[in-house]
């Protein structure tokens, strides 16, 4: 996995809440079974017409927001476990995304691929989305180690939250997989001692 | 002391404890399917390594399947490819696999509690949000992504962070026409769905305690609905003689020993809940979503609330419909009774006792999926088969079908379906179709009348 430590970039909002992974990647395009070319297929629906037209009412097709960091709405990820959400917002180019609430399973295949779910506070969000849109070559900062999101243009700061081992697999591009093996030997014993389901 | 149901399981699960990070969980069932497995297999080939423990591992093909023919080749190709490859992984890595035509083929959460797989006390998880049905079991069950699916085949563990614990219970009578999917509904409703999200649930109360197996798994199916990673309840004689006697159940002096474990998981009277919230059965009423999102639910004979923002008048907008408006008498040209909330036996039992001898109206396509093979043979046997023919129902072979529209199985942009499935996401059910979140009861009136209608009047 990538490594992550910090990133200084512009940033795209996308301010609608409970954006589901339906919408993040549509199931018509879950049939691949490699992890390759999600990012054509990102937001399909919203991005799209029913026609295959681009529609320009759509953030990520406004040419002023450019970035690597997703701003959006309250609950991103909610509803099915499809990890090609993931994958889907990595291969268009985001390694971050910020909101006020992320959906459980999203935010763990988020992690597990090296895009960086940041949690804020709703008023920090708005403050945000208030900044992006005066300002589209306005920058942010994710420093990962320090935990820390900064609104360079008005200095305005805030921590937080992540879990700690999930940090230093971010920080140092460890992934889950290389743990659970180096662990065998005791899942080994538990099995021998464990009352048989 | 003072132990939750969640916390024996959970407890009893634990390989170990990483200082200030997740525990490594053991897994005792690991269920697969085509959509969301062959990356994970592709990850072992990159490293080199092996499946660790292919026997505690069953895999069948439900999401990505077609629900006609199911004898002839699979004609959409890349379905077909993605079939293909879970058929060779399941053997390259001695998997057991009930593909397409199989008996024991069918929706995941639907086959592995039929057969006995799903058992008390067991830490289930599969690469699908709704595992969380078989926590209707009293089992800790929840939906992984990808790569998690693929740390369960290396090493039969998960490294996760212990969930936070909440309990919603339901106490009195409930109406007549009120279903397990109503309950669910109306708890979603109550409490949005955000408010499980770092939880796990337990349902308690006697609403839940008198209600069947396939009713609890409806319920805890939909626990994901409001952000919980997986929902409980205890088990008891319900639960004990429903798994007696199933295919891969433990036989003779094995199950009774395991009765007396499973008899132990129960949540201590004076163990505590991070959260918890006490509703009332008696205000329950069949429910309709009339938005984008699962919580966005009234009482069918409700009314649509004043807006509460922007995300909600963009759900409006895109399923037509303005605040204040009631839903009943709208013409509904779709409906779906499908999908692992409601393609179990008892929610055909209900639809055709309804349906009997009435028919469906001439504006109305009404698609009737069973969740598994052994389901379907069971329509056919018990003669509700010949129920749905005569009144224009079309019965489908088993598959998650229009519940995620992998497959044709697609509502047409624009058109309303009244569907048993678990999600009202735009374009869930195909690009621009309107689904409106019901009971099996619900739906069946609505092909019916072929509009929305308060069919309770009707019940005797």
């Amino acid at each position: 996995m990538e490594k992550f430590i910090t990133l200084t970039d512009t940033a795209v909002p996308l301010e609608t809440e409970n954006v589901d992974t339906d919408q993040i990647i549509p199931a018509r395009f879950l049939k691949a079974t490699d992890k390759a070319g999600f990012g054509e297929n990102l937001f399909r629906d919203w991005r799209y017409t029913q026609q295959g037209e681009p529609n320009t009412e759509f953030s990520l097709n406004d040419p002023s927001y450019k970035g690597t960091i997703l701003v959006a709405g309250d609950n991103f990820g909610c509803g099915s476990s499809r990890e090609h959400a993931a994958w889907a917002l990595k291969a268009y180019g985001f390694k971050v995304v910020v909101s006020s609430y992320f959906a459980d399973i999203f935010k763990g295949n988020a992690l597990n691929n090296g895009l960086l779910p940041v949690q804020v506070s709703p008023p920090f969000l708005r403050k945000l989305f208030d900044y992006i849109k005066a300002d589209p070559l306005g920058q942010i900062t994710i420093d990962l180690d320090n935990q820390k999101i900064l609104i360079e243009g008005t200095g305005e700061v805030e921590k937080f939250e992540i879990d700690p081992y999930k940090k230093t697999c971010m920080l140092n591009g460890y992934d889950d997989i290389d743990f659970l093996l180096s662990r065998l030997e005791s899942i080994k014993k538990y099995e021998e001692k464990q009352f048989v389901l | 002391m003072n132990k939750t149901l969640f916390d024996k399981i959970w407890n009893s699960h634990v390989v170990e404890s990483i200082p200030n990070g997740p525990d490594v969980l053991y897994i005792d069932k690991h269920l697969i399917h085509e959509v969301t497995s062959p990356q994970a297999f592709n990850e072992l080939k990159e490293r080199k390594i092996s499946v660790f423990r292919p026997e505690k591992i069953v895999a069948t093909a439900d999401h990505n399947t077609p629900t006609l023919n199911q004898h002839l080749p699979v004609k959409d190709l890349l379905s077909r490819k993605q079939l293909k490859e879970l058929t060779q992984n399941c053997e390259e890595n001695d998997i057991t696999l009930y593909g397409l035509g199989h008996p024991y083929n069918g929706i995941v959460h639907v086959m592995a509690p039929e057969l006995g797989i799903t058992q008390p006390g067991m830490t289930i998880v599969c690469g699908d949000s709704h595992t969380s049905t078989h926590g209707a079991f009293g089992t800790i069950a929840f939906g992984i992504g990808t790569s998690q699916v693929a740390q369960v085949f290396a090493s039969q563990c998960l490294l996760v962070e212990k969930p936070k614990k909440m309990r919603v219970n339901v106490n009195g009578s409930l109406k007549k026409g009120v279903l397990p999917k109503d309950v669910i509904l109306y708890i979603i409703s109550k409490l949005g769905t955000n408010t499980g999200t770092g939880y796990f649930c337990e349902y308690a109360g006697n609403v839940f305690e008198e209600m069947s197996m396939e009713g609890r798994m409806t319920i805890c199916n939909m626990s994901i609905e409001m952000g919980a990673r997986g929902g409980l309840i205890a088990p008891d004689d319900i639960t004990y003689n429903y798994v007696e006697g199933k295919e891969f159940a433990p036989k003779g002096e094995h199950f009774e020993k395991l009765k007396a474990y499973w008899k132990t998981l129960k949540t201590d009277k004076e163990a505590e809940f991070d959260k918890e919230y006490h509703l009332d059965a008696a205000d329950i009423e069949p429910m309709v979503t009339y938005g984008t999102n699962p919580g966005m639910g009234i009482k069918l004979t409700g009314s649509i609330p004043i807006s509460t923002g922007k995300s909600a008048d963009k759900a409006l907008e895109y399923m037509g419909f303005v605040p204040g408006e009631s839903l009943l008498d709208r013409p509904v040209n779709w409906i779906f009774i499908g999908s692992c909330t409601n393609s179990r036996i008892e929610d055909f039992r209900v639809a055709a006792s309804y349906i009997k001898g009435k028919r469906k109206a001439g504006n109305v396509n009404a698609l009737i999926v069973p969740g598994s093979r052994q389901v379907a043979e069971q329509i056919k046997a018990e003669g509700l088969q010949d129920i749905f023919e005569e009144a224009g129902f079309t019965l489908r072979q088993p598959g998650c079908s229009a519940c995620l529209a992998m497959n044709d199985d697609k509502i047409p942009a624009g058109e309303y379906c009244v569907s048993t499935s678990n999600r009202n996401f735009e374009g869930r059910q195909g690009q621009g179709a309107r689904t409106i979140l019901a009971s099996p009861l619900t739906a069946a009136a609505t092909a019916v009348a072929g509009k929305l209608t308060d069919f309770t009047k009707s019940l005797n």
